[in-house]
């Protein structure tokens, strides 16, 4: 059982009880991202930054996420090291905390990240004090590259942004997992809560998941299975599940019935 | 006066930050304000002056991923 004493999440100084980080993007009604916090049990939630839209009253969407749960601004929109940095720095004067996901995406097709970007990003920001999570594309080198410039987690994405195709790069990421002395957060296109639980039971550290719970018909429910899903993966990542084998072992004796 | 407002050159008529997200029609609450690249928190507005060419970014925090 000593694996499973006391089990949290330790990023930035802040332990996290709860592995599953959400988004803010795509709801149809804001006021469901706080039952929806609620009923995952989410931590951690991502917020974006933009220009406004004159003459907007839109409410800051602050308002709409609990006191409780820690900001993570993402730098989306940022298609430099210097955008993201610049972002970041916003971000934190702000008032939103020192944590950040540098998202640096230059390839509108499929939204992928571009790695020297980030790399140049996580330097800078982690000198300059912030708690750097960098959204990457699963690379072992990268992922090293990354711990050396002072990030506090690496988050390979699963599959592109929004696509709900789950583990696509799942040999990756199980490489990154088994190398990486940074906690691995899984990011992007996981979509169901079988393919959240499935990165858990590897060893990813969390995972992060906006689009499958906004975009569900009940984003509260979609959230609560999430949170389930990640618990659930999580706990059998450290009960330490027998491998897979070939052949048949039978559960119960093999003797015959009434035989000896 | 001219300045550059995200991204566009507008004639200001404000003469101080707090007026100018007025005069946008914005909520202050949620904005965030840059002038020349650096941030200027809420309680700074109402003793920032606009000057001519100032470049003023208004943000705001919104949903994301």
């Amino acid at each position: 059982m000593a694996k499973n004493d006391n089990d949290v999440l330790v990023l930035g100084g802040k332990s996290f009880t709860n592995r599953l980080l959400t988004g803010t993007g795509k709801f149809s009604s804001r006021s469901l991202i706080s039952p929806m916090l609620e009923a995952s049990g989410s931590q951690m939630i991502t917020v974006a930054l933009r220009r406004v839209d004159m003459g907007s009253k839109d409410e800051n969407i602050l308002t709409f996420i609990p006191d409780t749960v820690t900001l993570l601004p993402n730098t989306s929109g940022a298609r430099t090291a210097k955008e993201a940095i610049r972002i970041a720095r916003i971000a934190r004067e702000s008032g939103c905390g020192n944590f950040i996901k540098i998202e640096v995406i230059t390839d509108m097709q499929y939204l992928l990240p571009d790695n020297q970007e980030t790399l140049k990003a996580t330097e800078v920001l982690a000198k300059e004090g912030f708690v750097v999570l960098p959204y990457m594309m699963p690379d072992i080198t990268f992922a090293r590259q990354l711990h050396d410039a002072g990030a506090a987690a690496v988050m390979p994405l699963g599959s592109p942004i929004g696509t709900n195709l789950g583990l696509e790069m799942k040999s990756m990421i199980k490489r990154i997992i088994e190398i990486s002395s940074l906690p691995v957060v899984v990011d992007a296109g996981i979509g169901r809560p079988s393919q959240a639980a499935q990165a858990m039971e590897m060893g990813a550290d969390a995972v992060l998941v906006n689009t499958a719970i906004a975009t569900s018909a009940d984003p509260v429910r979609a959230g609560k299975a999430f949170g389930m899903a990640v618990a659930a993966g999580r706990m059998a990542y450290l009960a330490d599940m027998a491998d897979e084998q070939d052949f048949a072992e039978a559960s119960s004796p093999l003797t015959g019935f009434l035989r000896s | 006066m001219k300045i550059r407002l995200n991204g566009r050159t507008i004639e200001c008529r404000s003469s101080r930050l707090t007026g100018l997200v007025r005069e946008m029609g914005l909520a202050p609450s949620s904005v965030v304000a840059e002038v020349n690249l650096e941030v200027v928190t809420q309680e700074k507005w109402e003793s920032t002056w606009i000057k001519d060419g100032d470049e003023i970014e208004l943000l705001s925090f919104v949903g994301g991923g």
